[in-house]
């Protein structure tokens, strides 16, 4: 059950899991439902501050509907609901206490299609700040400077902050969402298949990007490309029929996994 | 990058001090969002209720005999609704006779036989027909089209059929004036014609391409696609949009006002006068009261139930054909 | 299909198609019969703006555009109170209409959905869309006129509004329906509140479409006469700011004036039909062009 040199080169000179990094999210026994359909099993996961964590499986298998548990967006549709813990912090968000705005305004996420609003490059980058900060012109202008260039775009669109973020190329607008959720300065930045719906050299700018925002932030991705997987995260969980198949370092699932469903996913045998 | 990685990294838990937006205005927002929903169906019924209410008294008054009575006596206050409703009915399924086939055969030239570049200026044409106001057919039908039905079809018809049993009673036309029930069917059907037509074409769009290839490609005609294949799978919407124009038939007004004469009798001859709910509200309501006003509000009630009745199943048929 | 065709004449006699003349005579009678039909809708629609044009031009003068319509027999006038008046309710008629039309399409597609309440003021809403214009007309006379006594540029506001409602509620459901789902989902992901989320982001990416369906229901109403005839009526004088009393119309004066013995009235409603027609006319072309432009993203 040993990887191939290929795989193997994969990993040279990539930053290591980082095992003793605090726990910022605990998931405890998470289930969840579509109506009577019951989409994650007992799901029990801990990601981990400024660490990249991949969720990996088929399609279907259930790693968009965990993602979506964690800013409870699922919550816009009455007909699901979860059941379970999710600590973010020690404070669980499943808590029907919890103000979702609050939470959602801490926990950030990026879709798989660019979401750009119908609003100036500028406002786009505002849209979330003047939500929950009441800032002086002078600072919001540097904040959303500031989360341009995280997102490396500034360059980009420094001379028309006043044009419609629409008339991005799809790279662009990516980037454009993902420096709208930089500028809340969350906590968390979740990423639905960010890069699906992008052409190979946006999606590796893309790549870089999340290998730069793990400075600052905790991050989990969804992927069904398992090579981007292996290239931008650090833990990797792999998931099959709502239930958690595997979790560990990702140089571990992919050179040596303990499951032999996940050595079968990982060498393309299903999925 | 590095400054505010080490801020994020100090105080993490309290990174920025948020403040929450109002709960208040999200909710001010929804339930106006409500209760704009729900003045739809206060309007409704405001309309139901309000007709019922001004045309209680004629009802009491003349009860199930309203509907079988012919009589409009303002002198000796007899009225019922017979003529009215005999009228409305008549004109609107001869507007069908006429509009359908013609919707009909718009719908197939567009979406069939047109060449690709007129297709678009062509569909405009038959849509702008849908907005021109009711009150110009009016005074087209009255003033251009009806002395040229006089001339070139009432009176020929009517010197035709002069003395043929059955024919000759509903053909023959006393005063050739060119106004009368035939006359607002006619313009009716004109008035239809555009939703029919749009909301089938629509219809005939729908069917996957596939399908009438494969017609085509046994070496079908055209009129076989027509007939085998595009009408029997778009049937049901294509009934739903004949209903929708036959509601818009029974209660338009001005156009029929216009053409239809306003007799308040009933005569057998398609070609001569009459009128119908809407076209004698629209004439006697302003200088009605009494039992008149109220039996023109009884009328209204008739109408009411007449069109909301055929639209409920129109918009029942276009629905289910457009979720299956 | 065609003779000369080497499969089809293969063992046959030369001369035999293998359409039989029943099914070609139907499809030419078919061929032939629509395009009658389209050729007569176009006919029909270019003869009544023939008939505007020609009729209408003759009375068009400065003091169309200025001076009241004249009392019964008397010469001259032209229709400019008719045309304020008209002006005034219609845009009355809009602006009540409007929020009102904007809500609950927004009710329909963000709040109720699937709900069955939704699914009964969406078809209630289908079947008031295509509601005759006159019972409007007695519903408003019921509730206005007859109470406060008196015609009123009011009740002809509020009827006008009636009619445009549905159009715009239709309209705007159909619109914010084609916002992509995943729009809405980012901005709740910013902590949006959901009516923010409305206001800033599926409100502007349908906005085009909610304009062209206000354009519509303008269309729709600038030419309404049923409904004003019990509600707002006419006269030949200016009409009071106040807007009590009845105000004069171009449709009810077109009806009026058209019906009547006098040539000046005559001419008179022609040049009012010339005029609200085209201006109908170029509404719904402009409305077709605004939503062509710019769909929702």
């Amino acid at each position: 059950m040993s990887a191939s040199p290929a795989i193997r080169s994969q990993f040279e000179g990539r930053s290591p899991a980082d095992v003793k990094a605090p726990v910022r999210i605990a998931v405890k026994d998470l289930n969840f439902y579509y109506g009577s359909f019951h989409g994650l099993k007992d799901i029990n996961l801990d990601f981990r501050d400024r660490q990249v964590t991949a969720l990996i499986g088929p399609s279907g298998c259930g790693k968009s509907t965990l993602l979506r548990t964690f800013n409870r967006i699922y919550s816009l549709y009455p007909e699901q609901r979860a059941e379970g813990e999710i600590l973010l912090d020690g404070q669980n968000v499943l808590d029907s206490k919890v103000d979702l705005n609050e939470l959602r305004s801490r926990v950030g996420m990026v879709f798989q299609k660019p979401t750009p609003f119908p609003m100036s490059i500028y406002d786009n980058v505002a849209f979330g700040l003047r939500l929950y900060e009441k800032l002086p012109k002078s600072e919001l202008d540097g904040r959303v400077e500031e989360s341009l260039r995280k997102a490396a775009l500034w360059d980009e669109v420094k001379d028309k902050m006043k044009q419609p973020g629409t008339g991005l190329s799809g790279g662009q607008q990516q980037r454009l969402c993902i420096a709208r959720t930089v500028a809340q300065r969350p906590e968390v930045i979740l990423f639905d298949e960010p890069t699906s719906a992008l052409d190979p050299i946006s999606t590796g700018r893309i790549e870089e990007l999340i290998e730069q925002l793990r400075a600052d932030f905790t991050i989990v991705i969804v992927t069904h490309n398992m090579q981007q997987a292996a290239r931008i995260s650090q833990f990797t969980a792999f998931m099959y029929l709502g239930e958690l198949i595997e979790f560990d370092a990702t140089t571990k699932i992919f050179m040596n996994p303990a499951k032999r469903q996940t050595q079968d996913y990982i060498t393309g045998r299903f999925g | 990058m590095t400054a505010l990685t080490q801020t994020l990294a100090v105080d993490r838990q309290t990174a920025v001090a948020r403040i929450a937006p109002s709960k208040g205005a999200d909710r001010l927002f929804q339930g106006a969002a409500y209760a704009s929903a729900l003045l739809v169906l206060f309007v409704l019924a405001g309309i139901l209720g309000s007709i019922i209410y001004g045309a209680w008294p004629a009802f009491s008054e003349f009860g199930f005999g309203f509907l079988t009575s012919s009589a409009w006596n303002i002198g000796t206050e007899q009225f019922g609704a017979l003529p009215a409703v005999i009228g409305t009915v008549a004109a609107a399924m001869l507007a069908l006779i006429i509009g359908v086939p013609i919707s009909l055969g718009i719908a197939v030239y567009l979406t069939q036989l047109c060449p690709g570049w007129a297709r678009k200026p062509v569909a405009m044409t038959i849509e702008l027909l849908a907005s021109v106001p009711s009150i110009i057919y009016g005074m087209w039908g009255l003033f251009v089209f009806a002395p040229l039905f006089a001339r070139f079809v009432q009176v020929p018809v009517s010197n035709l059929v002069e003395g043929m049993p059955i024919l000759g009673t509903i053909l023959y036309a006393r005063i050739p004036s060119g106004v009368g029930v035939l006359t607002a069917g006619i313009i009716l059907a004109i008035m239809i014609v555009p939703f029919v037509a749009s909301i089938t074409r629509d219809m005939l769009d729908q069917i996957p391409t596939v399908l009438r290839e494969s017609a085509y490609g046994i070496g079908c005609t055209t009129w076989e696609v027509v007939r085998h294949v595009l009408v029997p799978q778009a049937s049901v919407s294509i009934i739903g949009a004949i209903m929708l124009g036959l509601g818009r038939a029974l209660g338009e007004t001005m156009a029929v006002t216009f053409v239809i004469g306003n007799a308040n009798r009933l005569s057998a001859s398609i070609f001569d006068p009459g009128s119908t709910i809407a076209s004698r509200i629209a004439n006697e309501f302003n200088e009605a009261d009494g039992l008149q006003l109220s039996s023109l509000m009884a009328l209204g009630c008739l109408l009411f139930i007449i069109t909301f009745f055929v639209l409920i199943i129109a918009r029942l048929l276009v629905r289910r054909a457009k979720v299956a | 299909m065609d003779a000369s065709n080497p499969i089809a004449t293969a063992g046959r006699a030369p001369t035999a198609s293998r359409v039989r003349p029943g099914r070609r005579i139907a499809d030419r009678v078919l061929i032939l019969a629509s395009t009658i039909a389209t050729l007569l809708g176009i006919v029909v629609l270019g003869s009544i703006l023939l008939m505007l044009i020609v009729e209408g031009v003759k009375g068009f003068s400065p003091s169309l555009f200025t001076a009241p319509t004249p009392g019964p027999g008397s010469e001259g006038g032209g229709i400019a109170n008719a045309i304020l008046g008209s002006l005034v309710m219609t845009f009355l008629g809009i602006l009540i209409a409007t929020p009102i039309g904007l809500m609950a399409g927004t009710f329909l597609a963000e709040y109720g959905r699937t709900s069955k309440l939704a699914d009964i003021i969406r078809f209630l809403n289908d079947v008031l869309l295509s509601a005759p214009s006159i019972l409007i007309g007695l519903f408003v006379y019921t509730l206005m006129v007859r109470p406060m006594g008196t015609y009123s540029g009011w009740a002809g506001a509020v009827a006008l509004a009636i009619i445009a409602t549905p159009v715009i509620v239709r309209t705007t459901e159909d619109m914010l329906r084609l916002v992509p789902g995943p729009m809405r989902e980012a901005g709740a992901a910013l902590g949006a509140p959901r009516s923010l989320v409305i206001r800033a982001v599926t409100w502007r990416a349908a906005s085009a479409g909610i304009v062209t369906g206000i354009i519509l229901a303008l269309a729709r109403i600038a030419g309404e006469t049923a409904p004003l005839l019990f509600t707002a009526l006419n006269n030949n004088s200016w009409f009071n700011a106040n807007l009590l009393g009845g105000v004069p119309n171009l449709p009810v004066m077109i009806y009026q004036f058209a019906l009547s013995p006098y040539p000046n009235w005559q001419s008179l409603a022609w040049s009012g039909a010339l005029l609200i027609t085209v201006t109908i006319l170029a509404l719904s072309v402009v409305a077709r062009f605004v939503i062509k432009d710019q769909r929702p993203r």
